[in-house]
């Protein structure tokens, strides 16, 4: 392997742990009340546009970024769960589905009017320089990314599994009602697991802005990507978000090197229409 | 005959109003949302009557603009040859895309029809042949009357005013046919209407085929009366997205909630846009979806359901309404 390629799949693998992050997010959600939340890539926008906003005001880079991003997204998520999605729920298909859609135009376009439709970079120097590692050049700030993206799904999982909380959000997601009568509330449980799931996307839009264009309409192309990575991983799997998140990174990468940068979405969104229509169980679940 | 003197006043209003509005704005505003209703009807026959939410029928009115304009740029006809042209291609890609995107229920069909959309737009702004970023255009000087290239828009606000008719026509044949309550039944509950012994998924996809040629048609006129087509106006999600919350602020699966919500959405849209300009297309959409929002909070079933249950409350009968689509989904 030409070392190009090799430098091409590091960058894939990296940009896919922060894909892994937010996707994590939206399987978090899907599993635990079976919506899917359309304004996530929107999520994922006022995350980077937070990080923006700290870095215009206080000049602070990722670091300030990424905490403040996850607070404010937080806030939304726990706001938007009690004020649409409680009652949405309880409603038709089309209000679910319209719910969320309407809450992502509302965020897009409020963004792109008090901002402008312009892209924008944080510059260049906020996380700098380049790593040359065993011949492959790799920038800091996409591996700075990639590693704390890591580590934050590693342990966004391990709080599922290996904690009290997670064990509750568990129980209410196999049934609502059984928990409740195990004394514990459900309402409080799913606000939690929205706070949860907007904070990641907060960090991950944080992460992410920091070498990636920013702009108002990117949610609706990183929307795309993590129901491509949900629908790889099996929706409702959070270690299969992060396997399928680490694929699709690479995928992306390997395709733009390979056929051109303008094809990358092109086989992306095909690989996920395949998926949709022949396993809807994803890459690791059982038919 | 006494019920039939309402409507009849209603379509002599909808006849006359270009002539009692006759300013050149009043006259487009009147095209315009009339268009816009024919679109969001032939969504609601797929998304209100079915509960099959598709964000995708961007690609069917695509290929209505496409090829009325693709028949001017490539062949020199007149536009109008593009509409077979385009519903046959339309009810084609709906046949193969809808086996097996239908299949899937709920969120997950939304979230297919979306990547359609967004793959169709990719590969068509790169394809030559459909003019790529930049797009087909219409004739830009009418060499006859069959290119049916007006300045004003009296002609359009008739000729849209027929083909609404018409769809409205084909609708509500189909919504009090046995396919109608086919596609109610599947609404309902899908498990349940399979196990009484409708046939599913070929309603499902006969409805989206239905639904697919009539789109195609609203997205010909469209590109008729712009003069041209590119990826953004003739792909972009947000006219799917147009048509599924016209549908659903006036009352999905009603045979007027498109219309309704045509009528309160496009002038919403065409005022803020002339008294904002181009900075009021941000705030436009913030308003739709604000509007969006609060239908799916407090009113799924759309004005139209709400006016029929304050009609009822008023009436002697305070009679429980359904709203369109309000029973639950498994």
């Amino acid at each position: 392997m030409s070392s190009i390629l090799v430098q091409v799949i590091v960058g894939g693998l990296l940009l896919g742990a922060v894909y892994a992050l937010f996707s994590s997010g939206l399987t978090l959600i899907w599993g635990m009340m079976n919506i899917v939340n359309f304004a996530h890539g929107d999520f994922v926008m006022l995350g980077m546009y937070v990080a923006f906003v700290v870095w215009t005001l206080l000049g602070a880079g990722p670091f300030l970024g990424a905490p403040v991003a996850a607070l404010v997204l937080a806030t939304l998520g726990i706001i938007v769960y009690f004020g649409l999605i409680r009652s949405v729920m309880k409603g038709p298909m089309l209000a679910q589905i319209l719910g969320t859609f309407g809450l992502a135009l509302l965020l897009r376009y409020s963004v792109f009017w008090g901002f402008g439709a312009n892209f924008m970079t944080l510059p260049e120097n906020l996380v700098g320089g380049t790593f040359d590692v065993l011949g492959i050049r790799i920038q800091a700030s996409r591996l700075l990314a990639g590693v704390v993206a890591l580590l934050v799904t590693l342990g966004l999982h391990l709080l599922l599994t290996r904690t009290s909380l997670g064990s509750k959000m568990l129980a209410v997601a196999e049934d609502s009602t059984a928990a409740q009568l195990m004394g514990i509330r459900p309402d409080t449980m799913q606000a939690i697991a929205w706070a949860i799931a907007a904070g990641a996307t907060g960090i991950a839009g944080a992460l992410i802005a920091t070498f990636f264009y920013i702009a108002p309409t990117v949610g609706e192309t990183l929307a795309i990507v993590a129901f491509v990575t949900v629908s790889l991983g099996g929706f409702g799997s959070v270690p299969g978000a992060l396997v399928a998140g680490l694929l699709i990174g690479v995928i992306e990468s390997v395709s733009a090197y390979w056929i051109g940068a303008v094809y990358k979405d092109i086989v992306v969104y095909s690989l996920f229409l395949c998926f949709l229509w022949f396993r809807p169980q994803g890459l690791m679940g059982k038919s | 005959m006494r019920r039939l003197i309402w409507p009849s006043v209603a379509l002599a209003l909808v006849i006359a109003y270009p002539l009692l509005f006759s300013t050149p704005f009043q006259q487009r505003l009147g095209a315009l949302i009339l268009l816009y209703a024919i679109a969001a009807s032939a969504w609601n026959i797929v998304g209100g009557y079915a509960g099959q939410v598709s964000v995708g029928h961007v690609v069917f009115f695509g290929c209505g603009a496409y090829a009325s304009m693709a028949a001017y740029s490539h062949f020199a006809l007149p536009p109008l040859v593009g509409i077979p042209a385009g519903i046959i291609v339309s009810v084609l890609i709906a046949a193969v895309i809808g086996v097996p995107t239908l299949r899937l229920s709920g969120h997950y069909f939304s979230m297919a029809t979306i990547a359609v959309a967004e793959l169709v737009r990719l590969i068509v702004t790169n394809t030559e042949f459909l003019g790529a970023a930049v797009g087909l255009s219409g004739p830009t000087v009418p060499r006859t009357m069959l290119d049916l290239s007006f300045t004003s828009a009296l002609p359009y606000y008739y000729l849209f005013l027929s083909v609404l008719l018409i769809t409205l026509g084909i609708t509500w044949w189909m919504a009090n046919s046995r396919m109608g309550f086919y596609l109610r039944a599947i609404r309902d509950s899908e498990r349940a209407a399979r196990s009484l012994g409708a046939p599913a998924s070929r309603t499902k996809l006969y409805a989206f085929m239905l639904s697919a040629g009539l789109t195609s048609v609203a997205g010909a006129l469209y590109a008729m009366m712009f003069g041209f087509v590119d990826p953004e106006s003739g792909l972009g999600i947000l006219i799917s997205v147009k048509m599924l919350i016209m549908a659903a602020l006036g009352g999905a699966g009603l045979l007027f909630g498109p219309l309704v919500g045509a009528a309160i959405l496009v002038p919403l849209e065409e005022i803020s846009n002339n008294l904002l300009g181009g900075k009021g297309a941000g705030l436009t959409f913030v308003v739709y979806g604000a509007i969006i929002v609060l239908i799916a909070r407090f009113q799924p079933g759309g004005i139209l359901t709400l006016i029929k249950r304050l009609w009822a409350r008023g009436g002697k009968t305070p009679e429980p309404t359904v709203a369109a689509g309000a029973t639950h989904a498994p």
